[in-house]
């Protein structure tokens, strides 16, 4: 089907005619991608091509949108990028998640959660060196020169007005070379960018048609239910199942490591296998508990580190001349992820060679960690992506992936693994428990040195000491200490910004309330303070206008310190994901209990690709982080997770929502993340409000326990 | 294992399961529309939303012994081609993220219209307290609601 292949020198690019008149342009997305650390980790390394646009004899273009889709709604906006620089109808274009197993090109294997941000340029030049070679063909057809040549929706103009489609010219274009340089559209000619276009995969949510890992079957698969330890720090001593294998369905039960899977001919019969079990378990490591976690961090927090994560001017000095010391104590437990889709993957290993089909955020890195589990080269692993019912970081993991090997080895059969909400809840990873302790040394009514110690369960960093304050204090001390513990963690949905911006911008709105200072202009005093400071040569990682820019943008639409009688306003600002967040949140009071009404969100995110999702995916960051601020906890005891479902972890239901309001400040420059920077501001917004509309501050997640109410 | 007789958007279906087994799953594993979801296997997210004799159940809690002769709908039979006002709606306001609680959320607002064709803000709220969103999508399904309750 392939021929007259060509490869540029960056072997970002590939073309091939295709049978029946058409082209097809491969392309490399990760290539020109850079790595960032967290969440948004990419993954460059990668061996083959992952992007593809199509175009067949009668112009349609299937563009083959290479990333898993999660809600991010990358599956929409990038081919959106594509089609844009290639100037073709919107309505023209069909997109596809491209194939794993196609003979045409390597197997697609690209990285996880990267947004837009990473891909933009990539997106942009691969669409843009499509157009010219289909410019470029038509010109050597017409024996004009290529820069005479316009386009606009699929169509070729000559200067003489001679017009031909992609499609007629397709087949040629397969045979130009692939041009070096390729220019880019200028922001304010965009025509698909910036408007609203639907979820490529609408109709099929909304009719049920199978996308999701829990989707997939396999002729002859068995479902896995696996029995995990019960509690972090215990090992499997030993187990009867007697009991399993009388249940209807259950085939095999079978011990991996200090687990036992229950493998059956149906999900059901595995859960009821899994539950029959009856298995002893022993302490391996020591079983820990929430409250000795406490103990210790609270210790961290009173101890000097010896690296100090960043250090600028005299702070101790600063402080021995204090007038005033404002100090706070700020705490987070763990949270788990809880997708509402659970884990779970397909897995079917045989001698020559493994497959893996599901719903991963981060398919590359896993297939090299199931290639040492497996001890096989990672040209012998697949992984096909699904979409995928949720992420917030879990499905960064690959733990659940590297289950289903082992149990699809050792039963040598195709295995279908399904973890049950318990399990999913219990045996899973969490956001780190941390706590943090802000000082603040005010001299004449002003806020002149700070000091943040961050501690937490299993991290590097728990603070950020490139992000705001760092830079609007001539004495700033930011440390961190790591507490080890044997609870697993994994990056949740804005890691360490998703609580340190809440207990930064709570402690910031009593700083300013001690002071005498409007919350508003205190931010923005200090903002001009940081700009003051780099021209003095102070390095910080935030635009200091953009942050800026949010902050009144968000004081203008929410009439901020003009709200109606009965309203309480709190403000926050954030800037995590290199985008600039700036909320009020607006509460009332119903019979003395603050209720949440509202979020005005102002955000400046670059271009705006697809505003209708990034409306979505601004108003989700929101609300997810007021469930999470308002009802999120989980506690160990003895190593044991104290909520194993929904009857014990409060998830924020439709009641609970605030009416939320997002307002994007225009721009052209490059689009930068949304998935997640819209979440560590808003605890901060409520809190303030609350403590404007009761006096009453808070100093931890969930807000219901502190207020000691149902909350809502 | 004993043999049922179900009714599932308007179909005939003969499964044989244990009795206890959850509508949930024979829907899935069994019949193959696995648009129904699992969440929890409780009675607490919504994900498994289908509609008995007209009324929304969740199917994760229903053992199968106890849906017999009756009428099942499940999200791939709501409506012949999609085109339930709920669905167009749903697609109006482009509501989905990350889409897995989505079919849960459409019978149990479709349940809903079916019995109040002009629901009160409060009483979709009451309606759609069991249908967690865990992308918080809440709103825009809000919205979708009454604009498809405008269209009846
Ligand atoms: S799966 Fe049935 S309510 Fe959650
Ligand atoms: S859209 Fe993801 S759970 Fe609702």
């Amino acid at each position: 089907m392939t021929m007259n292949t060509t490869y540029n020198r960056r072997s970002f690019f590939k073309v091939s005619a295709l049978a029946g008149g058409g082209v097809m342009f491969g392309f490399h997305l990760l290539q020109t991608q850079q790595a960032e650390a967290g969440l948004a980790e990419t993954l460059v390394n990668t061996s083959g091509l992952n992007g593809y646009i199509q175009i067949d004899s009668k112009g349609i273009v299937t563009i083959m949108s290479a990333n898993p889709e999660g809600g991010q709604n990358v599956k929409t906006s990038m081919p959106m990028v594509v089609a844009e620089e290639l100037d073709v109808a919107w309505k023209n274009v069909i997109v596809k998640q491209a194939p794993l197993d196609t003979k045409n090109f390597v197997r697609q294997v690209a990285g996880g959660s990267q947004s837009l941000r990473f891909s933009w340029k990539a997106l942009r030049t691969a669409g843009a060196t499509a157009r010219q070679m289909l410019i470029n063909a038509a010109a050597k057809k017409w024996g004009v020169n290529a820069s005479e040549c316009t386009t606009s929706e699929g169509i070729i103009t000559n200067a003489k007005g001679q017009k031909i489609t992609y499609g007629e010219i397709a087949e040629e274009a397969a045979k130009m070379e692939i041009p070096k340089d390729v220019t880019f559209k200028n922001p304010k000619d965009f025509k698909i960018i910036g408007k609203s276009t639907q979820n490529v995969d609408m109709k099929a949510i909304t009719t049920g048609q199978p996308l999701f890992g829990l989707d997939f079957k396999r002729e002859g698969m068995l479902y896995a239910v696996a029995l995990r330890p019960p509690a972090f720090g215990q090992k499997l001593d030993s187990f009867d199942d007697t009991e399993t294998r009388k249940v209807n369905g259950v085939k095999d039960v079978i011990k991996f490591g200090d687990k036992i899977a229950v493998l059956a001919t149906s999900t059901w019969a595995a859960i009821k296998g899994q539950r029959a079990l009856k298995a002893q378990w022993k302490e391996g490591t020591k079983l820990e508990s929430t409250e000795e976690h406490d103990k210790k961090m609270l210790a961290f927090l009173d101890t000097p580190s010896t690296a100090p994560k960043r250090n600028d001017g005299d702070v101790k000095a600063a402080f021995a001349s204090a007038d005033k010391v404002i100090e706070k104590v700020f705490q987070a437990p763990f949270m788990p992820h809880n997708t509402l889709e659970p884990m779970n993957f397909f897995g079917h290993v045989t001698a020559e060679k493994a497959e893996f089909v599901g719903p991963t955020q981060r398919p590359e890195q896993t297939r090299k960690e199931v290639a040492t589990l497996l001890g096989m080269k990672e040209e012998q692993i697949s992984i096909d992506m699904t979409r995928i019912g949720g992420g917030f970081g879990r499905r960064l993991m690959w733990d659940f992936v590297l289950e289903v090997a082992e149990i699809s080895k050792l039963a040598q059969k195709p295995i279908k693994l399904v973890f049950t909400r318990e399990d999913d809840m219990t045996c899973g990873q969490y956001r780190p428990a941390s706590k943090y302790k802000f000082r603040m040394a005010i001299k004449d009514k002003k806020a002149v040195a700070y000091h943040l110690t961050g501690t937490g369960t299993n991290g590097q960093n728990f603070v950020r000491e490139t992000f705001f304050p760092a830079g609007a204090f001539e004495n700033l001390l930011m440390e961190s200490h790591n507490l080890e513990s044997n609870i697993t963690i994994a990056p949740w949905r804005a890691p360490i910004t998703n609580f340190l911006a809440f207990a930064e911008q709570a402690f910031f709105d009593e700083v300013a309330k001690e002071i005498g200072a409007d919350p508003v202009q205190f931010r923005l005093d200090l903002f001009e303070q940081a700009r003051a400071n780099a021209q003095k040569g102070m390095k910080f990682d935030y635009d200091v206008d953009k942050s800026i820019g949010v902050i009144k943008l968000a004081a203008e639409k929410a009439n901020w310190g003009k709200a109606q009688k009965g309203v309480y306003q709190g403000f926050s600002t954030y800037y995590s994901h290199n985008t600039y967040v700036a909320q009020v949140a607006e509460v009332v009071l119903e019979n003395n209990t603050p209720v949440l009404k509202k979020i005005i969100c102002a955000i400046d995110c670059g271009i705006v690709v697809n505003p209708v999702a990034a409306v979505n995916q601004s108003e989700g960051g929101v609300i997810d982080g007021v469930g999470h601020a308002m009802f999120g906890d989980f506690a160990f005891v003895n190593g044991k997770p104290q909520a194993n479902n929904f009857n014990k972890f409060r998830l924020i239901r439709m009641n609970e929502a605030p009416k939320v309001e997002i307002h994007f400040v225009p721009s052209l420059n490059d689009p930068t993340g949304l998935g997640e920077p819209t979440l560590p501001p808003v605890g901060a917004a409520i809190a303030n409000a609350i403590a404007a509309a009761t006096g009453k501050r808070l100093y931890g997640f969930p807000f219901v326990k502190e207020l000691g109410t149902q909350g809502s | 294992m004993p043999t049922y007789k179900l009714t599932v958007n308007k179909k005939k279906y003969k499964v044989e399961v244990d009795a206890d087994t959850p509508l949930l799953w024979v829907l899935r594993d069994s019949l193959d529309l696995v648009g129904t979801k699992y969440g929890c296997g409780i009675a607490q997210c919504g994900a498994c939303t289908v509609h008995l004799d007209g009324k929304a159940v969740r199917s994760c809690v229903l053992p199968v012994a106890a849906v017999e002769g009756k009428e099942i709908t499940t999200i791939e039979g709501l409506s012949e081609k999609g085109n339930h006002p709920l669905q167009e709606a749903w697609a109006t306001v482009d509501v989905p993220q990350c889409g897995y609680c989505q079919a849960g959320q459409i019978m149990s607002a479709a349940a809903l219209l079916a019995s109040n064709p002009n629901p009160t803000e409060e009483e979709i709220m009451t309606a759609m307290q069991g249908n967690i969103c865990r992308c918080a999508t809440y709103n825009k399904i809000k919205e979708a609601i009454q604009i498809a309750a405008t269209q009846k």
